[in-house]
């Protein structure tokens, strides 16, 4: 699917910003280049989102085009349908990604299917943007991964980054593609996460995933927030045993850079694959099924998984356990290194 | 406001040609139905729901509406009955009944949403269209229809909350035809009208005699008055009876009892609408028989074509994306390949 396109190949300028200025930044130039964009969710307007991703963008652009909405989430989704059918680009907003639940028959049952339902009559150039992930001791019900359960409802792309400069590139194709899009960011990643981000146009395609850490011995496989666990765990493990640790970053589970997959693992023979959700039928397990249609003959171990447990999201006091950290995968690192096949 | 009491309007008022028009979009609704419901019991297309006994409702509706600004947002039921909207909408709904994937699409220009089987989930999107159409200044208003069962679901009262906040050119048609298959409305809500719903949106709300087509059509027209005024939706609960079947998957003897079915019966809009026009020497028994014989005609081409239109095998691959993920073109081409070599 082409190379990877990481901020080094780029000549443009940047500015260094956090993951959620990286956001505010992208969805204010949109909303500049594009007139028919509407955003659209609570408390998006005059308080700027929860998070401030949407900081400014109302006063800049007008209550028409940055809209305060009721509480209800699944008339946000289901306006949205709509205001696609009229010719609008909405880019509404789920505050917390669990809240998508309550518009999950917009999502799963109208979003992802009007287009083929209208024979291309109806494309729907939609971007849900939503928070997910742990890691920031926020009430219950905020912080679930549900990105298994969006990846397998056919229609929609689901985009996750882990980066402020892929979070400016992956938004901004997000929006122009035709199709619908669930944009999922990293509550923890909003701030913490920082880094050089190229001014004025920048694009990243959706489906190409992102080779972070080149290594030789062993591939970590992971999207959003655990990009950085897996690094760090990569670097330790370097570190202590001196093996090459490769980290890959799918970037979008939906389209998945399946080729990425598999070019990494033909030369590393061994995988972890790192998901915050529950490990019963999550995102992990695809990863890992498809490792071994593709290449299973290169595999000297056999794939490991760290991911949530199949219990609900716990509450702030025990969220560390239930998400992956760097211990965690670097035990699982250190463990598949010494498995023989 | 109520207003159930058969409409008093002096015929003179009308152009016949829209009267009699109407009457034959009614006749044309209910053949298409029973054409159907028929084809359906032969094994020539699957699952529809009948819309005997609610005829007055979409028309009257229809007839209020312009086809070249304003959208329907319909739910399964008034399909046949949207002529008015153009034939594509007929055309499309036969290859629905078949299963045909293009069965949801109207051509472009017919300003009329797909089916909606997902209960009030089009009552957002109505909202959305009507809000969008307004953002990008066009002058048209849409009307949805939903059922009375539609009415308990949380879309309805998100979506009728909203439009009310932003004042949309929105009209919301609800058709209480008593039961929703076999729940009756006194198991799906206490208010004493649905219309009265509407006080929670801070919208007006109407209930008009739904088998009363020159009532539909006055309430419409000035819903639609309102909306293009800029004074936002309107909720009209059309009050109605389902004669038949919920679809022909269903039987209605399990749950209404003879004498309400007689009651209505009684009721019947294209009885009582075909009475009036002959009393004013507007329609004769002639007239009656041309009009089944056009829908007729109508009908059988239409049922041709889409009994003709046969899918590719991998048609159901097309259009779920713009773009498609690499995957599942890669999907496609190994469905294809196991279809050919086995």
């Amino acid at each position: 699917m082409g190379e990877p396109s990481t901020l080094t190949d780029q000549k443009q300028a940047g500015t260094t910003q956090t993951m959620v200025e990286a956001i505010r930044a992208t969805l204010h130039d949109e909303l500049a280049r594009e007139e028919r964009m509407i955003m659209l969710g609570q408390d998006i307007g005059k308080n700027g989102g929860v998070f401030r991703a949407t900081d400014g963008l109302q006063a800049t652009f007008g209550a028409h085009r940055v809209v305060d909405t009721p509480l209800a989430e699944a008339v946000i989704i289901g306006t949205s349908v709509g205001l696609a059918a009229a010719g609008m680009v909405p880019v509404p907003e789920i505050q917390f990604s669990p809240f998508a639940w309550q518009a999950w028959h917009q999502i799963a049952g109208q979003v992802s299917r009007f287009r083929q339902r209208s024979q291309g009559k109806h494309p729907m150039p939609i971007t849900i943007r939503m928070p997910f992930g742990g890691g920031v001791r926020a009430p219950e019900l905020h912080q679930e991964s549900i990105v298994s359960q969006l990846a397998n409802i056919p229609g929609l792309k689901v985009v996750c980054p882990a980066s402020a400069a892929d979070a400016r590139g992956l938004l901004a194709s997000s929006i122009r593609d035709p199709d619908p899009v669930v944009f999922l960011e990293p509550l923890r990643g909003y701030r913490m996460i920082k880094g050089l981000v190229p001014d004025g146009e920048y694009l990243v395609p959706l489906g190409v995933a992102n080779l972070v850490t080149p290594g030789t011995d062993i591939v970590v496989i992971t999207w959003s927030a655990q990009v950085e666990v897996a690094r760090k765990a990569a670097a330790a493990v370097h570190a202590e045993t001196g093996a090459s640790v490769a980290v890959l970053d799918l970037r979008c589970l939906v389209p998945l850079d399946v080729a990425a997959i598999r070019a990494i693992v033909e030369q590393c023979g061994r995988a972890v694959v790192v998901d915050e959700a529950p490990l019963t039928a999550g995102f992990a397990a695809e990863v890992v099924a498809t490792i071994q249609e593709e290449c299973f003959y290169s595999l000297e171990a056999p794939v490991a998984r760290v991911t949530g447990y199949d219990t609900p999201f716990p509450t702030g006091l025990m969220e560390d356990g239930f998400v992956p950290d760097v211990d965690r995968v670097a035990r699982a690192i250190g463990r598949t290194l010494g498995t023989r096949a | 406001m109520t207003v159930l009491e058969t409409h008093a309007t002096d015929l003179g008022s009308w152009p016949p040609q829209q009267l009699r028009s109407m009457l034959i979009d009614m006749i044309q609704a209910r053949r298409n139905s029973d054409r159907f419901f028929a084809l359906q019991r032969q094994g020539r297309t699957g699952t529809s729901a009948p819309i005997t006994g609610q005829e007055a409702t979409p028309v009257g509706a229809a007839h209020a509406l312009d086809p070249t600004i304003d959208w329907v947002v319909p739910q399964y039921r008034e399909q046949v009955a949207l002529a008015r909207f153009g034939e594509g909408v007929l055309a499309a709904h036969a290859r629905y009944n078949r299963g045909h994937p293009s069965g949801s699409h109207y051509p472009e220009g017919t300003r009329v949403f797909p089916p909606q089987i997902s209960l009030a989930a089009q009552i957002p999107q109505a909202l959305g269209l009507a809000w969008g159409m307004h953002l990008r200044g066009e002058p048209g208003v849409v009307a949805v229809f939903f059922g009375d069962g539609a009415s308990s679901e949380g879309d309805f009262y998100e979506a009728g909350n909203f439009a009310g906040v932003l004042k949309a050119p929105l009209i919301m048609i609800l058709v209480n035809n008593q039961w929703a298959i076999s729940t009756p409305t006194s198991k799906q809500t206490a208010a004493t009208t649905f219309a009265d719903k509407a006080k929670a949106f801070g919208i007006p709300g109407v209930r008009v005699d739904g088998n009363d087509v020159l009532a539909m059509y006055d309430a419409v027209a000035t819903a639609r008055r309102r909306a293009t005024n800029g004074d936002g939706p309107t909720l009209i609960e059309a009050f109605t009876f389902r004669m038949g079947h919920h679809t022909t998957a269903d039987d209605p003897t399990r749950y209404v009892a003879e004498e309400e079915r007689r009651a209505w019966a009684d009721k019947d809009p294209i009885a009582g609408f075909t009475a009036r026009l002959t009393a004013a020497g507007l329609w004769t028994e002639q007239d009656s028989t041309d009009a089944l014989q056009s829908a007729d005609e109508t009908f059988d081409r239409l049922f041709a074509l889409a009994e003709a239109d046969h899918p590719q095998p991998d048609a159901f691959f097309d259009h779920v994306y713009a773009n498609p993920p690499q995957r599942l073109l890669a999907q496609r081409h190994a469905f294809n390949e196991e279809r050919e070599h086995g």
